[in-house]
């Protein structure tokens, strides 16, 4: 390893004496990192003096293969940058492809884009939560929302026949239509979820240990959420309202009826709950959503397979589990894209962790962590 | 008692001692794997046996084939023993426990302060378990393991001496035998101290803080493998065990001080419900954090315990 670690260093401390500190080096293998994140802690006693994110570890260099790639192969790309929430990579790069290809997408797709983020948005969310509680220990919290994600995935195998990496968003719509009797069981989720999101709330966010444990913990200001990037619902917990399915909206948003989510002290604990109330609203978006949808075209007809737009480039975002989630193109006028940048959320929202972890315990740091839910396929990409 | 015969009476009990916990250990797992899957709406171990009984042996022999691996930075004979260290006074509490009224299997008068004191010491093996590993997460969990423990020790002991002062005596078989039905409210918060506090000093959950999976990976014993590793587990289970028993035996005075078979029964189905209740509390809580749990101890449960002693003491004159 490039970074090496002394497990002691002496400072020198403000009496003007000298002090020892610990270094722990959590990951990149280590039960709570969410995937291979390392943060190298300096401790002073339990105190968190700093904490230095590492990352890399899962660098793939999907950017650098998507230069090699036609723009329906890189595709299959987007699905491993956020494996969590894969749909949404998908869209954010379909929508700047067709931006720069000037491509049109047929209604029904749009609509099937909403549903699918928006159920996959529940499925990161719960993701995230559980994982962020099983970091406070309360694992069978972490197993009752899996059981929610697992019902969104089924969905989705159903929908394209793959759990975790869809490729199902595609330039110019989507790879298949729901099949028979899918939108059905899209509401009876969504109503069966609702009673589950309350359940949810009442075991760890209305437990005693829980509340003692993340509220307070890494506070974020809304002036740094703004100052440092920061987006989703790591900066709507601060207080900041922005949700580009409010404030610029895309596809389809502007029809539905739904509240942002907006914390008020920006601790651990507004950030986890901002995410399951998030998840109710998801499931009022995709209610309308499909009370809205009509039969039709779910991909645009006559589209050539190997798209070639003219030079130019192209940028548009949407709003993941994460965050604004950006895809840059710029086109040099081949079949091949000539370079692709991700904008990607759950990178701007991990900087931030030496700036909460500071000055709380090595317990609270994995807190911390977790709260900003990150997913290092994001990160790194 | 010649020194022979004491020491190879000694020998026995630790025989008998070992074996129990063995076989407590094997059916602790296993119900702690069942009630965990059942609370996370699983099954839990299905294939080896019926209902997976048999699932624990067979981890076990694994552990057993498993390499037993010494760090190289290690120190190296303290690393090896420690597991014993931390095993040895777990098993030793269940000979004090009250089996019977009137009767411990190793009749000393002051068994109540041998069940405190002696699982006490376990608080060395694992400091030491961890110190030795020259592992930052194990010295890290060694550290607070050992102010965890000694923290819980004084109301845990304070609640059981309240026990003993409603008794007259420090000998666990003579609180069973005296035990009678008003002892029941008199004695609740002393209970719940009791309770808690055995969960805190065996390093459960929610108190499980020297072997924080999320923060400190395995704690104290994160560099043990095999044998040594499963010494340790066993430790656990055997100290949840005789945690159980010994609070059903003078809290509830055996079987409600039932006499023969039924009180026998009663028992052990209490000392089974406290396990249970005791599992069921490590996989529905979240983990306090080391500054919450020090203050839990000493701000809530300490108090409590002192307040149960001078409830006692106020109640013992009209006697």
């Amino acid at each position: 390893m490039a970074v090496s670690v002394e497990s002691r260093n002496l400072v020198s401390a403000p009496d003007g004496g000298s002090r020892e500190e610990l270094v722990v080096n959590v990951g990149p293998s280590h039960p709570s990192t969410h995937g291979v994140g390392r943060v190298i802690v300096h401790l002073d006693g339990d105190i968190v003096v700093k904490a230095e994110p590492v990352i890399g570890y899962l660098h793939r260099g999907i950017e650098k293969m998507a230069e090699n790639r036609t723009y329906l192969q890189v595709v299959p790309l987007t699905d491993r940058l956020d494996y969590v929430g894969s749909m949404y990579a998908n869209w954010a790069y379909c929508r700047a492809v067709e931006r720069l290809a000037g491509i049109a997408v047929p209604e029904r797709a749009e609509y099937l884009r909403v549903i699918v983020c928006e159920l996959q948005r529940i499925a990161s969310h719960m993701m995230g939560i559980g994982a962020s509680a099983a970091d406070t220990g309360a694992f069978t919290f972490f197993i009752y929302a899996f059981d929610q994600r697992e019902r969104i995935i089924e969905l989705f195998e159903r929908l394209c026949g793959a759990r975790l990496t869809y490729n199902y968003v595609r330039p110019g719509g989507v790879s298949f239509d729901a099949p028979q009797g899918w939108t059905q069981d899209v509401l009876a989720f969504t109503k069966a979820f609702r009673a589950a999101a309350a359940d949810l709330d009442r075991l760890f966010f209305g437990n005693v240990i829980a509340r003692g444990r993340m509220k307070g913990i890494g506070v974020l200001s809304a002036d740094d959420a703004v100052a440092w990037g920061a987006s989703g619902p790591t900066a709507r917990a601060s207080g900041v309202n922005w949700d580009l399915r409010k404030h610029d909206p895309y596809s389809v948003y502007p029809r539905m009826d739904f509240d942002v989510v907006v914390g008020e002290r920006g601790d651990a604990y507004d950030r986890g709950r901002c995410r399951l109330l998030e998840c109710v609203e998801s499931c009022r978006i995709i209610d309308q959503a499909i009370s809205q949808m009509h039969p039709g075209p779910v991909r645009t007809e006559g589209l050539p397979r190997l798209l070639q737009p003219r030079p130019g480039e192209a940028y548009d975002h949407i709003e993941s589990a994460r965050g604004s989630l950006g895809v840059y193109l710029v086109s040099d006028g081949s079949v091949r894209p000539y370079r692709m940048h991700v904008r990607s959320p759950a990178f701007c929202n991990l900087a931030l962790l030496p700036l909460l972890a500071e000055g709380h315990t090595l317990s609270d740091l994995v807190v911390v962590l977790g709260s900003l839910d990150p997913v290092f396929g994001e990160v790194d990409r | 008692m010649s020194a022979a015969a004491s020491f190879g009476w000694g020998a026995l009990y630790g025989l008998g001692a070992s074996l129990v916990i063995a076989v407590a250990a094997l059916f602790g797992v296993w119900a702690e794997r069942k009630v965990a899957a059942r609370i996370q709406m699983r099954y839990g171990p299905l294939e080896a046996g019926p209902f997976g009984l048999l699932q624990t042996l067979a981890d076990t022999i694994k552990l057993v084939l498993k390499e037993d691996v010494t760090p190289n930075s290690a120190d190296v004979p303290v690393f090896r023993i420690m597991p014993f260290l931390v095993f040895v006074p777990c098993a030793a509490a269940l000979v004090v426990v009250p089996f019977a009224a009137g009767w411990t299997p190793f009749g000393i008068e002051a068994g109540a302060l041998f069940f405190l004191a002696v699982p006490g010491m376990s608080v060395l093996g694992i400091l030491l378990a961890g110190w030795s590993s020259r592992n930052t997460y194990a010295s890290i969990g060694g550290v607070r393991a050992a102010a965890q423990m000694v923290s819980y020790e004084l109301p845990r002991s304070l609640s059981v001496l309240a026990l003993c002062l409603l008794a007259g005596s420090l000998d666990p078989g003579v609180i069973r035998a005296e035990w009678s039905w008003w002892w029941l409210p008199l004695m609740a918060i002393g209970f719940v101290v009791y309770f808690i506090a055995s969960i805190a000093e065996l390093n459960r959950g929610p108190f499980d803080l020297p072997e924080a999976e999320s923060e400190l990976v395995a704690g104290y014993f994160a560099d043990y493998s095999g044998i040594r590793w499963a010494i340790f587990m066993m430790a656990e289970y055997g100290g949840l065990v005789a945690a159980s028993l010994f609070g059903a035996g003078v809290f509830f005075g055996g079987g409600f001080g039932l006499p023969g078979p039924v009180g026998a029964v009663v028992f052990v189905a209490l000392a089974v419900a406290m396990t249970i209740c005791m599992v069921w509390a490590k996989w529905t809580f979240p983990r306090l954090r080391p500054d919450q749990l020090m203050s839990f101890a000493w701000k809530v449960l300490t108090p409590m315990a002192l307040g149960q002693l001078a409830l006692v003491g106020l109640v013992l004159p009209w006697l």
